[in-house]
C-alpha cells in the first residue's frame, strides 16, 4: 500500500466536501449568469450574495465591502498597482518587504518600472516587521503600504494592527492619505482576523488555502476607500472588476469561510499541537536542525526546518517516494535557480537554506501521519547525509 | 514521478560508488555548498592507467547526485585518458536526460572527474593532452556552472528575478 500524506497546506488544501457539495448545484442545475433577470439568474445572483456574506463574516467585513476576484495575486495586484497609479498625484513613494509573495514583489517591480520608488522593508532574524523601520521609510510621497498578514514560507505573523497605527499616525503629520494593503492569503482561516479592529483599507485573501476551490480570491476594500476598477466591461462586482462571475468559485469559498469561521478555534489548537508535536518528534530524532522563524506568533501549521549539511530537492524527492509532499526553499528547486529570498530575509546562511524543507499540517493531517514522516525523515536525512561532501565535521 | 525519469529517480534512491577511497591515487572537489551543489571524488589508477575504481561523495540535488553516481560508474574501467574525453553531454545522456533547468548540476559531474585526475596527474608527474588548459580551482563564469547566489534580497528591481 502506498501512502500519501499531504504536509503542503500552505500551497494549497483539499476541497472539503461540503464545500464540493455546496458548489455542485451551480455547473449543471443552476447555472445561470447572475447578470440575467430570469429566475435562475436570479438564483446565481442570491447565491453570491450569500457567498459574499460568509467571506465577509470571516474577517469582520461588510459583505459590500468583498470584491471577487481570481486569485490572491489578482487582488495583490488591483489593491498595490491601481492603489498607486491612483495615488500618483500626491507621490510615487511604495513600501511593501523583503518577505512578500511574489505576487507582491513583482507588482513592486512592475511599479519601479513605471517610475514608482519602492522600499522593501527587512526583517529581524525571527522574520518580523519591525515598526521603527516602516516609521522610517515612511515620507510625504509615500501613498501606498503592502505588509503581509503571515508569511507563506516561515509562517510569521505581522503586527499588523501597530504598523497601520504608525501609517496612521505619519500620515496624520504629513497631511496625506496613505492606502494600507496586506495580503492575508496564509492568515486567512489560521489567525483571527478584524478588518475594522486592524484598520487597514485592503486585505487580500484566496479560496483554496481554506478548503475552497482553486481560481477565486478577494480583496476587501474598505467602504469610503475609492479604489479604481481595474476589468472594464459587464459592471459587475459593483463596476470594479467585471467579469461574469465564477458562480461556482464563489459559492464554494463562501461555504469554506463559513466552515472556517465555524472551526477556527478547533482548528487553530489542533494545527498547533500537531505542528508542535512534529517539531519536538524532530527535534528528539535529528541532529543538526535549525528552526527557521520565530516559534511564537506563527501560523499554526507551519514548520519550517533546514537539515543541515544536505539539500532540500533531494529531500523532497526521497519524501515523495515514500507518499510523503513537502516544499523547499532550495534554489535547486525554485524556477529561477535562486535561494528563498524569505530565508534569506531573516539570515539563514544560503548552504542552509538549501537544506530548507517547508512541512505544514492541516485538517485532514493526524498525530499518526506525523509519526511515519519523522521516521521516513530520520532515514532520508541519514541517507542524505551518508552520500553528502559536507558533514557535522567537516563544517560547510 | 514526472520531474525526472526513472534512471535518475532509481539512482538518488540506490546510488553507485558512494563512499572515500582509503589512500587515493587522485581527488578532486567542484562546486560550493553556497552554490547548493559539490561533488568530492576520488580515484584509484593502476600501472596500466586504467581507472580501478571511483568514489564519490556529493551535497546537492537529486541530479547532481544522479549524475555523481553515472558519472563515477562511467570511468571504472577506462583509461585516464578515456576518462578525461567524457564530457556532460555523454553524463547527460547516459542519464537519459535532465529538465533543461537541471542540466548545470551534470556539469559538476565531468568537472569533479578532471579535478581528481588533475590531482593524480600533479602526484604521480603526468601529463595528459585532455587536462591541457584545465585548472581545477579557477574561478571563472564557465566554472561556477552558473551559481550566482549573492544574497537575493529585493532592494530594486534589478534584484527581483
Amino acid at each position: 500500500m502506498t501512502k500519501s500524506i499531504y504536509l503542503d497546506y500552505s500551497a494549497t488544501t483539499p476541497v472539503k466536501k461540503e464545500v464540493l457539495d455546496a458548489m455542485i448545484p451551480y455547473f449543471t442545475e443552476l447555472y445561470g449568469n447572475p447578470s440575467s433577470l430570469y429566475t435562475i439568474g436570479q438564483e446565481s445572483k442570491n447565491a453570491i450574495a450569500a457567498a459574499r456574506e460568509q467571506v465577509a463574516a470571516l474577517i469582520g467585513a461588510q459583505p459590500a465591502e468583498v470584491y471577487f476576484t481570481s486569485s490572491g495575486t489578482e487582488a495583490d495586484n488591483w489593491a498595490v498597482i491601481e492603489g498607486a497609479m491612483w495615488k500618483r498625484k500626491q507621490g510615487r513613494h511604495v513600501i511593501t518587504t523583503q518577505i512578500e509573495h511574489h505576487a507582491l514583489l513583482h507588482s513592486g517591480a512592475y511599479l519601479e518600472k513605471e517610475g514608482f520608488e519602492v522600499t522593501y522593508l527587512p526583517v529581524d532574524p525571527d522574520g518580523f516587521v519591525r515598526v521603527a523601520d516602516l516609521k522610517a521609510a515612511l515620507r510625504p510621497e509615500t501613498t501606498v503600504v503592502s505588509i503581509m498578514f503571515a508569511n507563506n514560507e516561515i509562517g510569521t505573523i505581522e503586527p499588523i494592527a501597530e504598523l497601520v497605527q504608525a501609517v496612521r499616525e505619519a500620515q496624520e503629520g504629513f497631511g496625506t492619505k496613505i492606502l494600507f494593503h496586506t495580503d492575508a492569503v496564509q492568515a486567512l482561516g489560521n489567525v483571527h482576523i478584524d478588518v475594522k479592529a486592524l484598520g487597514v483599507d485592503m486585505l487580500s485573501i484566496s479560496g483554496h488555502k481554506i478548503y475552497g476551490p482553486k481560481g477565486i480570491g478577494a480583496l476587501y476594500i474598505r467602504k469610503g476607500v475609492n479604489l479604481p476598477e481595474h476589468m472594464h466591461g459587464g459592471g459587475q462586482e459593483a463596476k470594479r472588476r467585471a467579469g461574469t462571475e465564477n458562480l461556482t468559485g464563489i459559492v464554494g469559498f463562501g461555504k469554506a469561510a463559513e466552515l472556517s469561521r465555524e472551526n477556527l478555534e478547533t482548528h487553530i489548537e489542533q494545527l498547533t499541537k500537531l505542528r508542535n508535536y512534529f517539531i519536538d518528534r524532530v527535534r528528539e530524532k535529528i541532529a543538526d536542525i535549525r528552526i527557521n522563524g520565530s516559534l511564537e506568533s506563527r501560523l499554526p501549521g507551519n514548520a519550517n526546518i533546514t537539515f543541515k549539511y544536505i539539500e532540500g530537492e533531494a529531500i523532497l524527492l526521497l519524501l515523495d517516494m515514500k507518499g510523503i509532499a513537502v516544499s523547499t526553499g532550495s534554489a535547486c528547486s525554485s524556477a529561477s535557480l535562486t535561494p528563498s529570498h524569505v530565508l534569506t530575509a531573516i539570515g539563514v546562511p544560503v548552504e542552509e537554506i538549501h537544506g530548507s524543507i517547508r512541512f505544514t499540517v492541516g485538517d485532514f493531517t493526524t498525530k499518526e501521519d506525523l509519526d511515519y514522516v519523522v521516521e521516513a525523515l530520520i532515514e532520508v536525512v541519514a541517507k542524505l547525509r551518508n552520500i553528502s561532501s559536507v558533514s557535522a565535521e567537516s563544517g560547510f | 514521478m514526472a520531474l525526472y525519469n526513472d534512471k535518475v529517480i532509481d539512482l538518488l534512491t540506490n546510488p553507485h560508488n558512494v563512499g572515500d577511497i582509503e589512500s587515493p591515487d587522485g581527488e578532486g572537489t567542484y562546486g560550493s555548498p553556497v552554490c547548493g551543489d559539490m561533488m568530492k571524488i576520488s580515484i584509484k589508477v593502476d600501472e596500466n592507467d586504467v581507472i580501478t575504481d571511483a568514489k564519490f561523495r556529493t551535497f546537492g540535488c537529486g541530479s547532481a547526485i544522479a549524475s555523481s553516481s553515472i558519472a563515477t560508474d562511467m570511468i571504472i574501467g577506462k583509461t585516464v585518458d578515456e576518462a578525461l574525453k567524457i564530457t556532460n553531454k555523454d553524463v547527460l545522456d547516459e542519464l537519459g536526460g535532465l529538465p533543461a533547468i537541471k542540466i548545470h548540476c551534470s556539469v559538476l559531474a565531468d568537472h569533479a572527474i578532471k579535478s581528481a585526475i588533475y590531482d593524480y596527474a600533479q602526484k604521480h608527474g603526468k601529463t595528459y593532452s585532455g587536462l591541457e588548459g584545465f585548472d581545477p580551482n579557477a574561478d571563472d563564469e564557465d566554472t561556477n556552472h552558473g551559481c550566482d547566489m549573492e544574497l537575493h534580497l529585493p532592494k530594486s528591481l534589478s534584484e527581483i528575478k
